[in-house]
């Protein structure tokens, strides 16, 4: 059989450019969406997931592009989560511009479930339900316990650097029941917030809501979500020798591998999942007929890099849940017309 | 003495066995870090520094002792006489006489002048008795920062931080009252020296002599087969003969000798104009001349006495050719001078070759701070009139945009040409700039050429004593000229020595000569920046020690070998061994200085591997060819010349960090970026200048392509969650300044607290931000028309002596108020007095902005963009590692550009991310494209920087792949919020009633003739007639249709009826029109007839 127009659609890895093959079969991408098929040839399947980072990579197998492409937009700017929005400066007399330390309070990710929280409307006071209040007091002094000969700063003065572990929770209403303090706070403590010398002092009222990606990154649950199409690597004709090594090094770890078959060394394709697709082959002007590239247009890698507040799973289903939201309010509006 | 014989030896004996040659010489690692020792020892700014030193350490003690003694008409007995001067150290007076010490940033915040006191010593009659004070105050010195009387000088970073003042600040400024003021180079042409020209009249020979007593200009040329001298003293020309005789030289032998021995045909028409003239002797000439002088217009007491026969020989003395020194009215230097003068004139014309170029580079010399500021401690003024010498602008406003815009500004040459004058000659990029100036740093434009910057290694000399150069010189066999004769002159054995312009004397072994002097130049016997070089065509030997001639540094290469090693680098690397600072190299004669001319005399090679048995010299770094500006441009090398010449225009706009110290400061005017990055990829003059310490930019990831329509035009697409989390934000300062003052009749301004609204006993809104003392409070947010200062101010305050006691002064409001539709900060608030001891507050006021649509952005290849459109990052393509980029670029900014410089940029910076290290572009060498490629495949990715993105918005892969990666952006300070403007109605101005112009005035946008023109063509009438009248100022007028004047309420005044006025309308300016030319008695009458007939 023709090693790239097989039932797959392909798209080929060009010196230049990327092309697309000619299925043999009607594949997904011809085919109009029909929930029943769809659902017969979705597939879904975890291959890591780790808890620090909180990162996921599960592969979707026959869904539509345009689908996987929504589901890796919403995890971007329609998840909503917790984040900083609003700064109450009493006092800063750090270097550091009231702005810019606001702005760089609303970036630091935040714990907490924002599925427990509404979105807060804009001229309503803060409750229990729908805001988190922290507080940020500190004032970097001179360190008298240490000796005195030391000329490090770490030494010399106490709070010179105020971390995000400094930052402190405020309960409102019922909140201490609802919630434990472990569950509530900064993600990372070790995020470097101001730095400061004797004098300085910040005292400070954050003030944390609901919001999207789309209204600000900062609400954005992931670092970054995104998806990359399966490679597939074949070998048209035998490559050995020399060449053999050649052909490994134009590839990332563990795609080629070599094999000793009759006092000769030969390689084959191990495992292309993990190729960056660099496309150094071409480089060989004697190897470039030697390999076909090529990526499977419906089998998506994603990767979920979680910011910490939702697990990259718990992030995967809202995003479902606010694509299915959309579709009945979208549906309920044709209704109304 | 063989070796200096006229017979020319082989290469082999000259220069030893060439087999020695065929052996590659290696190359001298790092010998590039000698440019950080230069840099050390001489720092960017050391030209100013060095001149302002021996300005008020030695010139001004010349000038004071020049013109010590003060005699006295009435009694001639009496006497002043200054002994010494003394530049202090800069202090401030606090009253009652003390004085405190000061430190350049205190100057800054309280409008100050950053000045020392000059002290005199003295010494006078009284009586019959001498009199000696010291220390008497004359007056007050600007003293430029960091230089030898400065507070900043020597001092550790400790120390400097202690002052507030930033130790990456180069000096080399002054602060007056409170501003920072640049003394800007300015490039002349050369003075004393003989210059062969094509003037209108055919060739000339142009000698402006310059002393401290005389300045004048001598002209030779050529006329109706005859050779004239002009000078501005003698009205006409005169034919050089008469002149060679009023010297002295009566015999016409004696003339032909000095001037041309060999050749009498063209010289014997000047000598006939003698005989026409009856001129036979010394004293006939100097009668002949008396008749041509120029009539003096203030005639004096001792000027009357002379005759025009002495006075024309005391001219002839003093101020033709001034620079040739004649004692006792011995004129036979210069005479000799003169004959030569002709010489050269007929040699020009001869062979064109002889004729110099005017705008090459060793017939220019450059004046700094220290000789500008003592023309002005001599005579008190910059615009000299009397010799037609306008100096404007010479003064500039330290430009503190960027750390980038203050250095550029103290490398930078003024030309003293018009600038209007459209001439290509001294604008054009001279061979013989090469290594002095930037060839990539000049504006475009009006200025494109004349206004020049200093590379990287130029110094600039300051004058050096003479003296030892002319023992030296009559040491190594130079002759007077004055015992040689005439003959010597011309025959082809002997060489002419100059020093400074001036005629030395003869030499048979030349080449002895400028061995020896090169010998004890490189012994450090004689000054390091002393000059000598060959002229061959012209058998001349010029010396020279003055001040303002461009030098560099060179390593000295001996029988082609480079005297500096490697060794010697390490050494000085480690700092073991003797040679540690780059003095020392110059000490030990590794490497010395050479000035334009000698460089050109010179065989220097840029690399080793260029080194022939004939090379005398080797480059330090070929990059130290750019400039401070051009040093930053990665890989400057592949991009087109005109590129780099935009960068480095743009990199003075560039927003980032202007010094440690800026925090400190209250500038009128400070932008910095909230988040600065140094670049990835550097150059070795970032280090070198510390840029990036100072960084003015971020690394973006950008990605060349095309994107939504929205990037036509070098348009560019940024990413919003990249502006979310920072990028390109910035922090704009603006200050706003108030002054308390005194008046005459005891009354003062003063500061009052918000006042508050009786009805609801609440301070009124635009006090709202006041604190109890008047003045705003830092940390609030000010909004437009609001209050900063509450100030009052006495309504009457001229009249002295009319004071009416405290208790009843009237005051009116004049307080300082915010005008701007953006709200601002208020970052600090401060209160102090100034050199007038009146009160200063200054308030700095703060606004952060992030990027928007329209906001420029630039990268460092002089490829500027402005925003236009910035994307969610949900629709930004994606690679697959899941990167966005910050910036999308179309790429058909790229051919016609040819910035191939980005192209290796964007590479170099990705693999400098993936292998976590910093990568060099650096002119004429960084980082290999090949290597970085092989960087980029260790790390898996494509080796030509290209990687496969998918769509955002489609979500399928694009079919190109995508030239991606960090390139360094710059934000530039042109942001639309301070640009945009529209209006609707508005206010007009009074007399006209037209729409005010100008954003500041929220003006209107003018329809002018051209726009005019195209609604004219269309035919649109009734549309012009809106723009023109309607929304401008259309204006209804009553008009007498019996006497055709303009009527007042439906009254004609002069027909004392109603009868005949009818309304119509027309624009204002034309009822102005009308009413004007009334005034001046001319009556405008208007016919109206019926729109229908």
């Amino acid at each position: 059989m023709d090693q790239v127009n097989d039932e797959n659609p392909r798209i080929i890895l060009g010196e230049h450019k990327i092309t697309r093959n000619l299925p043999t079969t009607e594949t997904i991408l011809d085919q109009t969406f029909n929930i029943k098929s769809f659902k017969k040839s979705l597939r879904i399947v975890i291959v890591r997931y780790t808890d620090t980072p909180l990162e996921m990579e599960f592969d979707i197998i026959g869904m539509h592009p345009f689908l996987a492409n929504t589901f890796r937009r919403l995890m971007l700017s329609d998840v909503p989560s917790m984040a900083v929005e609003k700064v109450h400066v009493y006092n800063n007399t750090s270097i550091i511009q009231d702005e810019v330390l606001c702005h760089r309070l609303g970036l630091i990710p935040l714990r907490a479930d924002p599925r427990m929280f509404d979105y807060r409307s804009n001229d309503s006071e803060g409750t229990e339900q729908d805001t988190l209040e922290f507080e940020l007091k500190i004032k970097c002094t001179w360190n008298k316990d240490e000796n005195k000969d030391s000329s490090r700063v770490d030494d010399m003065y106490k709070n010179n650097n105020v971390y995000s572990k400094h930052i402190k929770w405020l309960p409102i209403g019922n909140q201490s029941e609802t919630y434990k303090p472990a569950d509530v706070g900064p993600i990372d403590d070790d995020i470097l917030i101001a730095k400061m010398r004797p004098g300085h002092e910040l005292d400070l009222k954050l003030i944390a809501v609901k919001g999207i990606g789309r209204d600000h990154a900062k609400f954005s649950p992931v670092a970054t979500a995104f998806y990359r199409l399966l490679p597939d690597i074949k070998l048209t004709r035998e490559v050995e020798g020399e060449a053999a090594e050649r052909l490994k090094k134009c590839f990332s770890p563990g795609v080629i591998g070599l094999r000793h078959k009759e006092g000769r060394t030969v390689a084959v394709v191990e495992n292309s999942r993990y190729d960056s697709s660099s496309r150094n082959i071409f480089r060989h002007d004697d190897l470039k007929d030697a390999v076909i590239m090529t990526k499977i247009q419906d089998h998506f890698i994603f990767s979920i890099e979680s910011v910490g507040a939702m697990p990259p799973d718990i992030i995967f289903t809202e995003a479902v849940k606010i694509l299915r939201n959309k579709c009945v309010s979208l549906l309920e509006e044709l209704e109304q017309v | 003495m063989g070796e200096y014989s006229d017979v020319k030896p082989t290469v082999k004996e000259e220069f030893g066995d060439p087999v020695l040659y065929s052996k590659p010489i290696k190359e001298i690692e790092e010998k590039w870090k000698l440019v950080p020792a230069f840099l050390k020892v001489k720092g960017l700014v050391k030209q100013h520094i060095d001149s302002f030193n021996y300005f008020i350490n030695v010139e001004i003690k010349k000038i004071v002792e020049a013109n010590a003694k003060v005699t006295c008409d009435a009694d001639p007995l009496f006497y002043l006489k200054y002994t010494n001067v003394y530049v202090g150290t800069p202090d401030v007076d606090e009253g009652f006489n003390i004085s405190k010490s000061v430190t350049p940033h205190e100057c800054r915040l309280r409008d100050m002048t950053y000045s020392a006191p000059i002290t005199v010593d003295i010494e006078y009659i009284k009586g019959n008795q001498r009199v000696s004070k010291t220390g008497l105050l004359i007056g007050r010195m600007p003293i430029m920062l960091r230089s030898s009387n400065c507070v900043l000088t020597n001092k550790s970073e400790y120390e400097l931080a202690k002052m507030n003042e930033c130790p990456l600040d180069p000096g080399g400024y002054f602060v007056v009252k409170g501003q920072e003021k640049v003394i800007l180079i300015q490039e002349q042409l050369l003075k004393n020296r003989m210059i062969v020209e094509e003037s209108k009249f055919g060739i000339q020979c142009q000698v402006t002599s310059s002393t401290h007593e005389k300045k004048s200009r001598t002209i030779v040329f050529f006329k109706g087969n005859k050779y004239y001298m002009s000078h501005n003293s003698f009205t006409d020309p005169i034919a050089v003969s008469i002149i060679f005789k009023a010297m002295g030289l009566a015999s016409d032998q004696e003339i032909c000798q000095y001037v041309c021995p060999h050749d009498l045909s063209k010289f014997t028409p000047t000598l006939e104009e003698c005989h026409n003239l009856e001129i036979y002797t010394q004293e006939a000439a100097l009668k002949h001349l008396g008749t041509k002088l120029v009539a003096k217009r203030f005639v004096t007491a001792a000027s009357k006495v002379k005759t025009p026969v002495d006075e024309a020989r005391d001219l002839l003395a003093t101020t033709v050719l001034a620079h040739v020194p004649v004692e006792q009215f011995d004129f036979q230097t210069k005479a000799i001078y003169l004959a030569l003068m002709v010489r050269r004139v007929m040699d020009a014309q001869s062979s064109r070759k002889a004729i110099d170029d005017r705008d090459y580079y060793g017939n220019k010399r450059l004046e700094l701070a220290g000789s500008l500021l003592s023309l002005m401690f001599e005579d008190g003024n910059w615009t000299i009139k009397r010799f037609r010498m306008e100096r404007q602008g010479v003064t500039q406003v330290l430009s503190r945009l960027s750390y980038i815009s203050a250095l550029g500004m103290m490398t930078r040459i003024n030309s003293q040409f018009e600038k209007t004058r459209k001439v290509s000659g001294p604008r054009s990029l001279q061979p013989s700039q090469w290594g002095m100036l930037c060839p990539s740093d000049t504006p475009e434009g009006e200025a494109c050429g004349l206004v020049k910057n200093l590379a990287l290694m130029t110094h600039i000399t300051t004058e050096a004593d003479e003296y030892p150069l002319i023992r030296l010189a009559t040491n190594t066999g130079v002759q007077k000229v004055t015992f040689v004769g005439g003959e010597a002159l011309h025959s082809p054995t002997h060489y002419i020595v100059f020093l400074n312009g001036n005629i030395l004397g003869v030499v048979k072994q030349y080449k002895y000569l400028l061995d020896s002097f090169r010998m004890w130049r490189r012994a450090g016997k004689i000054s390091q920046y002393t000059s000598i070089y060959l002229n061959k065509s012209q058998r001349c030997i010029y010396i020279s020690s003055d001040g303002g001639r461009l030098c560099r540094p060179y390593i000295i290469v001996e029988n082609g070998v480079p005297l500096v090693t490697s060794t010697h680098i390490n050494e000085m690397e480690k700092g073991i061994g003797v040679l540690r600072s780059f003095e020392d190299f110059l000490h030990h004669g590794l490497i010395e200085f050479l000035d334009v001319n000698e460089e050109n005399d010179s065989f220097i090679a840029c690399y080793e591997r260029d080194i022939t048995p004939q090379t005398t010299h080797l480059e330090i770094s070929t990059f130290t060819l750019l400039g401070v500006c051009a040093g930053l441009i990665p890989y400057p090398h592949h991009n087109q010349s005109p590129r780099n010449t935009y960068q480095c225009a743009m990199g003075k706009q560039a927003m980032g960090t202007i010094g440690y110290n800026q925090r400190n400061r209250i500038d009128t005017l400070l932008y910095s970026l909230v988040h600065p990055q140094a670049p990835i990829v550097k150059t070795k003059t970032i280090e070198l200048i510390n840029f990036d310490k100072l960084p003015a930019g971020q690394n973006a990831t950008v990605a060349v392509m095309s994107y939504s329509g929205y990037d036509i035009e070098d348009a560019l697409i940024i990413n919003k969650a990249s502006v979310d989390r920072g990028f390109g934000r910035c922090l704009v300062y603006r200050n706003s300044k108030c002054v308390l003052k005194r008046y005459a009749n005891q009354t003062f301004d003063r500061v009052q607290g918000p006042l508050v609204d009786p009805t609801s006993n609440k301070v009124v809104w635009k006090h709202s931000i006041l604190d109890s003392d008047g003045i705003v409070a830092p940390g609030e947010m000010v909004e437009n028309r609001q209050v900063l200062v509450n100030k009052s101010a006495p309504v009457s305050s001229a009249v002295p002596g009319t004071w009416a006691g405290t208790s009843n002064v009237e005051y009116k409001d004049v307080s300082a108020s915010y005008r701007n539709v953006e709200p601002s900060y208020i970052e600090k608030v401060m209160v102090s007095t100034n050199e007038e001891d009146s009160g200063l507050i200054k308030i700095l006021l703060r606004q952060t902005r992030r990027p928007e649509i329209g906001d420029k952005f630039s990268s460092r290849h002089g490829q500027k963009g402005v925003v236009g459109l910035v994307v969610e990052q949900e629709d930004m393509p994606f690679n697959e590692y899941g990167v966005c980029p910050d910036i999308i670029m179309n790429p058909h900014g790229f051919p016609s550009r040819m910035t191939v410089g980005k192209l290796i940029e964007l590479l170099a910076g990705k693999a400098g991310l993936v292998e976590g290290k910093f990568h060099y572009g650096t002119a004429f060498g960084g980082s290999k494209v090949q290597d970085v490629s092989e960087e980029l495949m260790k790390h898996g990715f494509n080796y030509q920087g290209k990687d496969i993105f998918y769509s955002g918005i489609t979500g399928e892969p694009l079919e190109a792949y995508i030239y991606s990666g960090p390139v360094y952006y710059q934000k530039l300070k042109h942001m639309v919020q301070d640009k945009m403007h529209a209006r609707g109605r508005g206010p007009r101005a009074v007399l006209t009633r037209q729409p005010t112009e100008g954003r500041s005035r929220d003006g209107g946008l003018r329809l002018g003739e051209m726009e005019r023109d195209c609604l004219i063509g269309y035919g649109a009438s009734m549309m012009l007639v809106e723009r023109l009248m309607v929304s401008s100022d259309q204006c209804e007028v009553d008009v007498c249709n019996n006497c055709g004047r303009l009527g007042y309420c439906g009254w004609c005044n002069s027909c004392k009826s109603s009868g005949h006025v009818s309304t119509i309308t027309m624009p204002y300016a034309c009822k102005l029109l009308l009413t004007e030319l009334q005034a001046m008695n001319i009556t405008a009458r208007l016919t109206l007839t019926h729109y229908c007939q």
